[in-house]
């Protein structure tokens, strides 16, 4: 481990140096700051750098440590958030012009308890415009690269904490998921992520795109390392009425489990399709390999209305969405446009000027398929094939333990290649979206690369509140599959 | 053509919880602008609504007094739309599945009781408070004040039974005197946590089919609404004996000019867009809930009407103005445990000092102490009213003070026998005039009577002891 | 099934989005790209199927009727483009 670079570290290494009084907070943060620094010019994975405020922090861990008192786990380890996560007193703009200025007077629940944890806050992570994207580049602030590849889009919209976590200007991260968000970029840029079991992390202070959809979870560089983050910010908090109480495991414990006699499903409507690349099936079957060369049994599993999880996702996000977004109206608030002779004028300029493209496509959209007339056609009927994708999952899960497809369709594509066509956009999201229509878990975890050297991720999914089963089957891919986890990118 | 009228009547009435209905600030009227505000309900990013258990137990107790069917299941849904006032640009109500269905309220009218349908009950946020800046009408900016958003409010919407302004005053006044009982709203129309909306329209006699119906608003008192919906009435009776159509629209009433005027404003597309809110899920309100709030339910006015008539043998109109507030009528009660000799008279006290009574700087001991010294002739009717005054300016109990400040009434038979005797003897020409036949020389001996004993004299007793006397 | 020029404006309207004519047709034709694309949600026969308006079906949690005071009015309005004293200020609307 002596030669492996301070910022490469795992985050249960770092935590544990730290711990241990191997390493200060102040030099760790400063390595990582350094790093940020030296790569975030080219990588674009910040939205808003905190160099004052992180070694601030990280001062202040060493002077508790000195005496005696360590905050939690993660004490003086620097672990970044998407944008989306309101931060008191520091910018929090969802990667909006709306936003730009906006200082949050209070923290979002996964906020609290990452601080709480005892992690330094480096900075936020840049992500697609109101977490609306699959690349990253609907950013107001410009688009994230792939560190693996500065030509090609790093996935979204958590790319931004993608990118930093395979980077290395953090030890992890937390991002948040709707359709995809946390696992296709995770699987872009070569790391794990996880989407919980919808309820399982509070999403008070997490700023709403889908209410239904949105999860937070954990970007890192390992399956342990993920799994620790989750331990964290996971849990019961009052504020949010539709997260559950439920006791949180110990997650950790579940990565080093056996996976003997696990049923991994395969569902064929996933592998049925030509939507995916030869490469992406290859990658796969290496990590199915991986378990059944651990004692792992396949079972084929159908899930019937996969191919209609795309149009239920595209009416039901962006319905919720204009909801959610309607509140950006330039009274208390946010962006306001100047100079409108009233008050609708004002409104409207106010959010013209404010949202990207996407936004204003997904808000109409939305907005149409709730209005007076198509209500029942739209989101209506949407709701309803809802209800059959969930049942497909309850009934898969009697037959299989865990299932496993490929998280995304091919490796990074280019930037630019996608943004012409939306609908081409967002069957990006194929393999990843019916999980969060179902409410069930879901992990990305990196099992090979592509030719070009281009990170590709499997996908496993649980039964609800099973994530420990997850953290299960990624850690049995995880020690037959290590692959570099730290993009080769020098500043 | 004979017309008749239909009137259906919206309420909002806001609950007296402590908090708001979907955070913790505090619900009280009158704070500095902004003052009772929190992310939650000024609508920043990334908040989410937490129910109130109180406003839903509120909400219950309201469904039971009015005999509605509790839903075991109701979803809260939103209503879209943009506005400074409202900071979602959603208020978060129930739309589809309510908390209640099918109840009734009774109302006297004509001597009569009708049964007035009510269609729903349900739960929603109030929005907060826009006024405009400066007095000018050309004022370019409103002021937002957001300490109103989240209150809760609970919709109460009537079945179109009513079918004059009377029975819609009747109906609101039984609704709003429910609530107060129940002590789920304060009922003040003024200060707006009591309001209404009504939807009229008028038929030719015997149409089944509803006429064209027009809404109302603004109307911040009964009285208001009473006028508002005569003046509505007779407007659509005139347009339509003229020729002409009643459009469907909002109008507000205008208390100074005495009219309706149409809110003429641009043709907006109301689409509200309501969809169930998915960040709250379903309100589940089982059966031992509900019957464990059924046992709070005090006895409602109705009963305390019939009652009191039935108990006290006081007539029905005295029952129901003691019973239009309920403190009054425990008042009216105790004050009657005290002393029970002549309930009408205890209730015309109670209803003469009710706004004492209300203000709680008057005892039911008092007024029972009154009733007494008066039915057994130790006080005069005067006397008494002087003395509760007294009571209310000093704090001092009514029968210290009536011996203190020496009110006693003569009521004894031989003191008063020897008063008159000595008036008789001193008047014989009156006394021969009175046997003459001059019966009203009998007001004169007991004007004598009175001044000889400083007014202390029990006039009626006198009165009868002259009568003896004079034969 | 395309969207008409006239529903794009409306729902433009709803939604409070000004959008230029430009910006209005290419918009149009994604939104129609897209209604077209879901109308395969028809060939499912869903009349018995229980929609999934919440994520559980359990009853949603209460708050006790305590007052919590957020206590910091000033951070409220302090991200306000524009204020008076403690209201927010707003254009007023114009009546046609």
């Amino acid at each position: 481990m002596a030669n492996v670079p301070v910022h490469e570290w795992t985050l249960l290494e770092a935590a544990r140096r730290v711990r241990e009084k191997e390493i200060s907070s102040r030099e760790l943060t400063g390595a990582i700051l350094a790093r940020i620094e030296a790569l975030d010019p080219k990588v674009h994975a910040y939205i808003t750098v905190l160099p004052e405020a992180a070694a601030a922090q990280a001062a202040a861990c060493d002077e508790e440590q000195a005496k005696g008192a360590l905050r939690g786990p993660f004490h003086g380890v620097p672990i970044g958030l998407k944008d989306i996560f309101c931060t008191r007193g520091v910018r929090t703009t969802c990667g909006s012009r709306i936003l730009r200025d906006f200082l949050p007077p209070y923290d979002a629940c996964v906020t609290e308890k990452v601080l709480a944890a005892g992690a330094v806050l480096p900075g936020k992570h840049n992500m697609d415009e109101f977490a609306m994207g699959s690349s990253t580049e609907t950013s107001f602030f410009g688009p994230t690269r792939n560190p693996w590849d500065l030509s090609r889009i790093p996935g979204g919209s958590s790319g931004g904490t993608a990118a930093a976590v395979a980077a290395a200007m953090c030890f992890a991260g937390v991002g948040t998921d709707t359709g995809g968000s946390i696992r296709q970029p995770a699987s872009l840029c070569g790391v794990v992520g996880v989407k919980p079991t919808y309820g399982r992390v509070s999403r008070y202070g997490m700023i709403a795109f889908a209410s239904s959809l949105d999860q937070g979870g954990p970007i890192a560089r390992t399956v342990a390392d993920a799994a620790a983050l989750l331990g964290v910010i996971a849990g019961y908090d009052r504020r949010d009425s539709t997260c559950v109480n439920l006791p949180v495991p110990d997650y950790l414990a579940a990565v080093e489990r056996q996976v003997k006699g696990l049923r991994v499903g395969l569902p064929k409507e996933y592998y049925e399709g030509e939507g995916f690349s030869p490469e992406v099936r290859a990658a796969v079957e290496k990590a199915l390999k991986a378990l059944t060369d651990q004692g792992a049994v396949v079972v084929e599993v159908s899930l019937p209305h996969t191919s209609f999880a795309l149009s239920t996702y595209y009416l039901i996000a962006p319905a919720e969405a204009s909801s959610n977004l309607a509140r950006y109206d330039g009274v208390r608030y946010g962006h306001r446009a100047e100079g409108a002779p009233g008050l609708i004028e004002m409104m409207s300029r106010t959010r013209a000027e404010g949202f990207g493209d996407e936004v204003k496509r997904r808000i109409m959209i939305g907005t149409y398929a709730l209005s007076a007339g198509y209500y029942d056609a739209y989101y209506g009927k949407a709701q309803k094939v809802r209800t059959l994708i969930r049942d497909d999952f309850t009934k898969a899960f009697e037959a299989a333990d865990v299932l496993l497809t490929p998280t995304a369709p091919t490796p990074a594509f280019r930037l630019g290649e996608k943004t012409g066509d939306p609908l081409t956009m967002y069957l990006s999201d194929i393999f990843t979206i019916p999980c969060n229509l179902a409410g069930i878990p879901g992990i990305s975890v990196p099992c090979g690369f592509s030719a070009e050297g281009l990170p590709i991720g499997a996908q496993l999914l649980s039964k609800p509140f099973r994530e420990e089963t997850l953290f299960t089957a990624a850690g049995a891919i995880e020690r037959v599959l290590p692959s570099r986890r730290v993009a080769p990118l020098e500043g | 053509m004979a017309f008749e009228t239909v009137i259906g009547l919206e309420v909002h009435a806001q609950l007296s919880t402590r908090s708001k209905i979907f955070c913790a600030c505090s619900s009280a009227f009158g704070a500095a602008p902004n003052g009772n505000t929190c992310p939650v309900c000024t609508g920043m990013p990334g908040v989410l609504p937490v129910l109130n258990r109180k406003a839903v137990e509120f909400t219950i107790r309201t469904a039971i007094a009015t005999s509605c069917t509790v839903q075991r299941r109701s979803v809260f849904a939103r209503k879209n739309y943009f506005y400074p006032d409202l900071p979602k640009a959603y208020q978060i109500s129930q739309y589809e599945l309510p908390v209640a269905l099918g109840g009734h309220v009774d109302i006297e009218v004509d001597g009569g009781t009708k049964r007035i349908g009510i269609t729903r009950i349900h739960m929603e946020e109030d929005a907060g408070k826009l006024v405009h800046e400066g007095e000018f009408a050309g004022a370019q900016a409103s002021l937002a004040d957001l300490n109103r958003c989240s209150v809760p409010l609970m919709e109460i919407v009537s079945e179109p039974d009513m079918r004059t302004p009377e029975e819609g005053g009747a109906y609101l006044r039984r609704l709003h005197d429910i609530l107060v009982y129940l002590g789920v709203c304060d009922g003040n129309m003024e200060e707006g946590s009591f309001r209404c909306d009504a939807n009229v329209s008028v038929r030719p006699a015997g149409q089944a089919a509803f006429g064209t119906k027009v809404e109302l608003k603004n109307m911040n008192s009964f009285r208001n609404v009473e006028k508002a919906l005569e003046h509505e009435i007779r407007r659509q009776v005139e347009l339509i004996e003229d020729g002409g159509k009643v459009v469907q629209e909002t109008r507000l009433w205008d208390a100074n000019a005495n009219v309706t005027v149409s809110m003429r404003r641009k043709e907006e597309a109301h689409d509200y867009r309501y969809f169930p809110d998915p960040d709250l899920l379903p309100l589940i309100v089982d059966d031992s809930w509900v019957e464990e709030l059924r046992g709070t339910i005090p006895e409602l006015p109705a009963e305390k009407i019939a009652r009191l008539e039935r108990q006290y043998g006081i007539p029905r109109y005295d029952a129901v103005i003691l019973a239009s507030t309920r403190a009054l009528a425990d008042f009216f009660e105790a004050s009657a445990a005290i002393y029970g000799g002549n309930p009408k008279t205890t209730a015309n006290e109670c209803v003469h000092w009710k706004d004492a009574v209300l203000a709680g700087t008057l005892s039911p001991e008092t007024i029972g102490h009154a009733v007494e010294d008066r039915e057994r002739g130790t006080i005069s009717a005067t006397a008494s009213k002087k003395l509760v005054e007294l009571v209310l300016s000093t704090g001092k109990p009514f029968r210290t003070l009536r011996d203190e400040q020496g009110l006693t009434q003569l009521s004894d038979a031989s003191a008063l026998d020897l008063l008159v005797d000595k008036i008789l003897a001193a008047s014989p020409k009156e006394v021969d005039g009175y046997r003459a036949g001059k019966a009203g020389l009998l007001s004169f001996f007991v004007g004598q009577v009175m001044k000889e004993s400083r007014g202390k004299a029990n006039p009626k007793m006198v009165q009868e002891v002259l009568k003896k006397r004079l034969g | 099934m395309a969207i008409t020029r006239e529903e794009v404006q409306h729902v433009a309207r709803l939604a409070r989005l000004s959008l230029p004519e430009a910006e209005a047709e290419r918009l149009r034709g994604q939104l129609s790209a897209l209604l077209d694309y879901v109308k395969q949600l028809d060939r499912l026969d869903t009349r018995d199927v229980v929609p999934t308006s919440h994520a559980t079906e359990t009853g949603t949690p209460f708050r006790d009727d305590v007052v919590e005071p957020f206590g910091d009015r000033e951070a409220l309005l302090a991200n306000a483009p524009d204020r008076k004293n403690d209201f927010f200020r707003v254009p007023r609307i114009i009546e046609d």
